[in-house]
């Protein structure tokens, strides 16, 4: 017999891909993957960057098609040629990246596509009535006459989750939703969660986070390289295990760091002013202090002014009013390169934007700052031998697999650059280090092998600024973390001493100290 | 100066302006259709060339304006969708493309009229249709209700452009798939046909606006005689921030000016006529200037869009 949900849709009771292969020139995205999902649980898919998790799920939203493999739904076999034929088989999506038009209204959104009840005409009120309802129904609070731009990411994912169920999603993708969220947002999404599973929903958790993955999941499933790496219940697997399917060797989760004596003050940062993209203040008056040998981490929603700072002490972007002031020099407005002779050193956010240039080779990109000093140039000839040499035993050092060092970035794994920057920006010795979000997007294994980077940079007595939207890896490596919101510091604390309640709700711009 | 601002030179000025914003609001139109839909057509005033020749010709031959017009959309609707196959199925450069499709317009209208014409010729186009009433309010109904019909068609093209844009299910695609192809798509909203019918409808508006020139303002063709108004055009479209009502202050602002300066010519005012003919020309430079901070347009301008791309 036929189930319902609330919605008055019927209920997609079981839906299974087997032996799914998906190739992309040079890469085997997927190779026989075997994966499904029942009505009532919410199903974890696991796995590094490049595992294939959102290669699989855009396959089951008919956005690629399998070169192998059947996607059965309830018993029967579907052949999605676009996202239309997955909506109209009563599947639904939430992107990583949202699927949103900034310019439009949430209902204008939510529209889109639909066919409406007054022909050509749109009927917005009939629509604006139907979100309520379900916003009503299932927790989800939004303002459906709001212009997309104006709403925090929080809420922009909840209009994503009201679209789908607005369209009949019976089964629900949802990919790395939690990504952008304070921990607070994340409890309420999973409380949403809950619910929808319990009203008959199925849901497919897409994450490479374990904790949230173990907090929420019925089931879990590991990809790793594309390949399925084992089906779990919850009850039956532990984090050391999950993380050693991922990676496909153990891991390190908890690491080492001893005490150091804290150096002299090595970056001062005075009453900042950053003017942002729209011209308001995004750094609205920050001081800091870091010592050498500490690593002071920087947390918060992204948003809050946070690439700013980083930007502006890269000398990236001009400082309306404060001071910086790097080993006792002030370096205010200097350029990046003055910053760089001061002894500082820069992981950029966007490493393909600004940490390397994509079509440059590896050597290439290795001595971009460099590239006018001794070793690399000799009466303003660059010396290729030298380079290479150089080059090559960074390389080495720092653990980069390229096939070659004349090998464009473009071609290495997003861990891969990561190292290869963080090569390049280490091997200058610096004594402050500003490291944006050094991790993002990055496996498990570079991961681990960068923090330790970074750790030991801190034996060495460098001053570390990271900021970082991973609180893990905040409060795995700092000794201090400040949480910024809306431009300013809203408070400093110990790291001994930070509870995740604590940061989270400093994030969401609650002072607790 | 003082000759230019009595009465029937006001009301001259004023009847010019209406008329010569025509080929202006048609061409700004469509394109405002094509880049809200995302695709930047510089092309327009090759699709003007190639509008006015054939509303001339098959006006010319047939003797009907009407079969005219009906040629030159017919043929803004071929331009456009050769425009459409290259930027949004070859996904080809945008810029680059709309200035291959001017350049062919051009070199494919005068080469017509010289195998086909070879000399200026007139017809008698469009009349000026009175509307009763309307026409007899003193000093301004002339000036607004005594003209020929593609006037009155370009002014209404407003309004309905804007109810199309802003409160239709097809406006709402259309606007969607210029700010974020890749939530349309996901939506199951078809890019590349919204994009095709915008591209084509731009076309076929900017060879009506054409063919406005020859066979309803001027009532000749001559080589290269849109002269920079499809460019102005595209310009217009960024002043008006790619609102209807927008791009037709932007053109009734030009126009205006341009009706201006033809009278200074008229009366002979002592002002070299090359600053006088300059005038517009200068003006769209400043009001662009200050007029692109403020709006902002499409973020998908002029950006291909493939499925499966971040």
């Amino acid at each position: 017999m036929t189930r319902y949900l609330s919605t008055g849709r019927p209920i997609l009771e079981e839906m299974r891909m087997q032996g799914i292969v998906k190739r992309f020139p040079g890469v085997l995205a997927n190779d026989h993957v075997d994966f499904d999902v029942r009505a009532g649980e919410v199903h974890a898919l696991l796995g590094e960057n490049g595992a294939g998790k959102s290669t699989l799920m855009r396959q089951l939203y008919g956005m690629y098609k399998p070169d192998e493999g059947q996607i059965l739904v309830d018993g029967k076999e579907m052949h999605f040629n676009s996202p239309q034929d997955a909506i109209n088989a009563g599947i639904g999506m939430i992107h990583q990246h949202f699927m949103l038009v900034p310019s439009l209204t949430v209902v204008e959104n939510i529209a889109l596509g639909l066919k409406s009840s007054r022909g050509l005409v749109l009927d917005l009120d009939r629509v604006e009535k139907r979100v309520l309802e379900l916003s009503e129904q299932y927790g989800l609070k939004v303002d459906p006459r709001a212009y997309v731009w104006q709403l925090a990411v929080g809420e922009q994912q909840r209009i994503e989750i009201i679209k789908a169920l607005y369209r009949g999603a019976s089964l629900l993708v949802l990919d790395e939703p939690t990504a952008v969220l304070t921990p607070q947002e994340v409890d309420d999404l999973f409380v949403t969660f809950k619910r929808m599973a319990s009203e008959g929903h199925a849901l497919i958790f897409i994450s490479h986070k374990l904790n949230e993955v173990l907090a929420i999941s019925n089931r879990i499933t590991v990809l790793r390289d594309g390949k399925n790496a084992g089906t779990r219940p919850n009850e039956n697997v532990t984090k050391v295990e999950l993380a050693q399917m991922m990676v496909g060797r153990p891991v390190i989760l908890q690491y080492n760091r001893p005490p150091v004596e804290a150096g002299p003050v090595r970056l001062r940062i005075q009453d900042l002013h950053v003017r942002g993209d729209r011209g308001k203040d995004a750094v609205d008056g920050v001081s800091l202090e870091i010592c050498g040998g500490e690593i002071l981490g920087l947390a918060g929603v992204s948003g809050n002014g946070q690439r700013e700072l980083a930007e502006a002490l890269a000398g990236m972007r001009p400082v309306r009013q404060g001071h910086i002031i790097l080993n006792d020099k002030e370096v205010t407005n200097g350029s990046p390169l003055q910053h760089i002779d001061v002894g500082q050193s820069y992981i950029p956010e966007e490493r393909m934007k600004e940490g390397a240039i994509r079509d440059f080779s590896v050597a290439d990109n290795m001595i971009l700052a460099d590239h006018g000093k001794k070793p690399y140039s000799r009466r303003s000839f660059l010396d290729f031998n030298a380079i290479h040499e150089k080059v090559g035993k960074i390389v080495s050092d720092f653990n980069v697999k390229t096939p070659s060092l004349d090998t464009p970035v473009k071609n290495l794994s997003g861990g891969n650059i990561q190292k290869l920057i963080l090569g390049r920006e280490l091997s200058r010795c610096p004594s402050v280090l500003i490291a944006s979000q050094p991790t993002r997007g990055v496996d498990i294994g570079a991961s681990e092998y960068i923090h330790q980077r970074l750790l030991e940079q801190r034996l060495c007595g460098t001053a570390t600024l990271l900021i970082s939207e991973d609180l893990d890896e905040i409060r795995a490596l700092s000794d201090r973390i400040a949480v910024m919101y809306e431009g300013r510091i809203i408070g400093i604390v110990d790291s001994k001493d930070a509870t995740p309640d604590q940061l989270g709700l400093m994030m969401a711009g609650v002072e607790t100290a | 100066m003082a000759e230019l601002f009595t009465l029937p030179v006001l009301v001259g000025i004023l009847y010019s302006g209406i008329r010569l914003a025509t080929p202006y609001l048609f061409a700004a139109v469509g394109e405002t259709f094509a880049q809200r839909s995302g695709v930047l057509n510089l092309g327009v005033e090759g699709i003007m060339l190639m509008g006015a020749f054939s509303g001339f010709y098959v006006g010319m031959k047939t003797g009907s304006p009407l079969l005219g017009l009906l040629a030159a959309a017919v043929v803004g609707i071929l331009m456009g969708l050769l425009m459409s196959f290259i930027s949004v199925t070859m996904q080809a450069e945008q810029g680059i493309s709309g200035i291959g499709l001017h350049l062919f317009g051009l070199g494919l209208s005068s080469l017509l009229f010289k195998t086909t014409m070879g000399g200026v010729e007139s017809i008698e186009g469009f009349k000026a249709v009175r509307i009763p009433l309307l026409a007899d309010i003193p000093y301004v109904g002339e000036s607004l209700f005594n003209h020929n019909v593609l006037v009155y068609a370009a002014f209404l093209l407003v309004p309905l452009s804007a109810w199309v844009l802003n409160k239709t299910t097809l406006g709402l695609k259309i606007r969607a798939v210029g700010q974020n192809p890749q939530a349309a798509d996901t939506l199951g909203v078809n890019v590349a046909r919204v994009r095709y019918f915008c591209v084509c409808l731009g076309g076929m508006l900017a060879g009506i606006a054409g063919a406005s020139l020859s066979i309803a303002l001027i009532n000749l063709f001559q080589e290269n005689m849109t002269n920079g108004m499809g460019f102005i055009a595209v310009a217009l479209v960024y002043f008006g921030g790619w609102r209807p009502f927008g791009v037709m202050g932007g053109a009734l602002l030009f126009s205006f000016v341009n009706a201006f300066q033809l009278w200074i010519q008229v009366k002979g005012i002592n002002i070299p006529s090359d600053f006088a003919i300059m005038m517009p020309y200068v003006l769209t430079i400043l009001a662009l200037a200050f007029a692109t901070k403020r709006a902002q347009g499409p973020a998908a301008l002029s950006k291909p869009y493939e499925r499966g791309e971040n």
